[in-house]
């Protein structure tokens, strides 16, 4: 297994069928860990994150070969790689925009079938996450508490009996968790509900960011949802917390969808037509807009407004019509709008079945 | 044309969205400055929960001087300095919580509401907790040591290190 088998192949996240994935995209869960015997990120020396990175490295390799973890774990050094390579782990959501940009001696164990990885020097020594099909909070849990368990077995944390896990942000400490579903909620925004929603969110300790985590716009109405508290509760409760709100966004997103097929049904079938008219025409076209357009197909599939497309299919192209995917995938480096036009030529290829336009019924 | 609010001569022109509907606005600098920056309590939604809890923090109950007082103090382990957590928002190492432990209190209080983990712990207990931030304070020390051409110096501490690990180990086989 490489990373260019990556490429080709589509993540456990995206699969598309996990229960209520027709609004939730996926369930998430980070842990944040240190080793208790080198200072944090900030103040590591180069001869630290190396002398980290060998340490982790070769606790990977040891549990391979004891059959502890599986054989086809795909080990990257994220130092090591080039940008685009870089890049496309970030679009893939394997690793963060900050473990891509950082500096010095740094890693990423992939499981692969995309349904964790293990992110080394990141802003904390270890960052271990799982990402599920759908609302699966509960599973993705148990999954990263056994993988925390494995690891632990490994390395000595750096914990305190009173502050639990410690972290180098205060805002992680505790538990170092952090769990989160990805929405689709296209209908809330067209309606203008959605500020009201994220409002009430923020009232509860809830945060919202966009489709790659801090600081990120919310493009192709994909949002995540989080918590922000990580001291003083158990990780079941923090879970349960996001958990039991997720089932109430989505009946507001099916209630807005509902409003606008019986007051505007004939505004919102042209929004999705044209929307599947220009992906399947276009010569040449942005990342932005390709987002917006296929966040309004997505939601027209699961309206009926659009048959003969599976939501994997959107959702696979979602990511792969992103820069460093669409350079991966053509096997050469493009400039923007070489990109552009090889994006459009991507789409054209994959929602007009075999060039002759079949893949659509409206 | 004149600013709608002052005087002065209108230079920004802003649609803003009420309730969808457009509202032109027309505003000299001053003006269309004070409009855009969003008020305390927008501002406090938006900001990421360290910065603003932080410079909330360190702005109440404490005078200039013991401010400066306290940014100077450093973990004698790592070498942060208090300045330089509030700079960064980044702690140093796991002793920083035992260091500035007072200091962190009311932040962690502001962002968690509680100061006391109750929920996961490792089953093999970090015991010996001193020496695992003493292997850091050494490894930084021995480092010092090698920049200065103390190599003696340096030598004895990578023994001390060396020792230290040892333990480690056993005490792993053990468990």
């Amino acid at each position: 297994m490489t990373l260019d088998d990556l490429a080709s192949s589509c993540g456990e996240w995206l699969r598309g069928s996990g229960p209520e994935s027709d609004i939730v995209i996926s369930s998430r869960i980070r842990l944040a860990r240190n080793l208790a015997d080198f200072p944090f990120i900030s103040r590591a020396t180069p001869a630290d994150r190396a002398e980290i990175e060998k340490i982790l490295h070769g606790r990977v390799e040891a549990m391979r070969d004891s059959g502890k973890a599986p054989k086809d774990l795909l080990y990257l050094r994220v130092s090591d790689l080039p940008a685009v390579d870089r890049q496309f782990l970030v679009e893939r959501q394997l690793i963060s925009r900050e473990l891509a940009e950082n500096d010095g001696a740094r890693a990423v164990v992939v499981d692969p079938g995309e349904r964790f990885s293990v992110m080394i020097n990141e802003e904390d020594h270890l960052r271990i996450q799982v990402m599920h099909s759908g609302l699966a909070l509960q599973a993705a849990w148990e999954q990263a508490n056994r993988l925390d368990d494995l690891i632990e077995e490994q390395v000595t944390y750096a914990f305190h009996e009173r502050l639990g896990y410690l972290t180098a942000c205060p805002t992680n400490t505790g538990t170092g968790l952090r769990v989160s579903v990805m929405l689709h909620l296209p209908a809330l925004a067209i309606t203008r509900q959605i500020e009201k929603v994220f409002k009430s969110l923020h009232k509860i300790n809830l945060a919202v960011r966009g489709l790659y985590g801090e600081g990120s716009q919310a493009t192709g109405d994909f949002y995540q949802i989080s918590n922000q508290v990580t001291l003083g509760q158990t990780e079941e409760d923090l879970a349960k917390k996001v958990a039991d709100v997720v089932p109430v966004l989505i009946d507001y997103e099916r209630q807005a969808r509902d409003f606008l097929i019986r007051e505007s049904h004939e505004t919102l079938h042209d929004r999705v037509s044209r929307a599947f008219g220009i992906l399947r025409t276009a010569q040449t076209i942005s990342s932005e807009e390709t987002m917006a357009l296929l966040s309004s197909v997505r939601m027209g599939i699961n309206l009926g407004l659009i048959g003969d497309l599976a939501i994997p299919t959107v959702n696979k192209l979602l990511i792969h019509t992103q820069p460093a995917h669409l350079q991966k995938l053509s096997g050469v480096e493009l400039d923007q709008s070489d990109r552009n036009i090889e994006r459009a030529s991507y789409l054209r290829r994959h929602l007009n079945g075999d060039g002759n336009g079949k893949a659509a019924r409206n | 044309m004149k600013c709608q609010k002052c005087d002065r001569q209108a230079t920004f022109h802003i649609t803003d969205l009420i309730d969808g509907e457009p509202n032109e606005l027309h505003l000299c600098e001053q003006c269309a400055q004070a409009f855009l920056t969003p008020s305390q309590e927008e501002a406090q939604e938006v900001l990421p929960a360290m910065a603003g809890l932080l410079a909330q923090h360190l702005a109440v109950g404490e005078t200039a001087d013991e401010l400066a007082r306290l940014d100077q103090r450093a973990c004698p382990v790592c070498g942060i300095t208090f300045l330089q957590f509030r700079k960064q928002g980044r702690l140093g190492c796991p002793h920083d919580y035992v260091f500035f432990e007072k200091e962190l209190e009311p932040l962690l209080l502001s962002i968690h509401d509680q100061t006391r983990h109750i929920g996961k712990a490792p089953k093999r207990c970090p015991h010996g907790a001193d020496q695992q931030t003493q292997l850091i304070r050494l490894r930084r020390e021995m480092k010092e040591a090698v920049a200065a051409e103390e190599y003696e110096r340096a030598s004895e501490l990578r023994d001390e290190i060396r020792t230290i690990e040892a333990g480690f180990r056993e005490v792993k086989k053990e468990g």
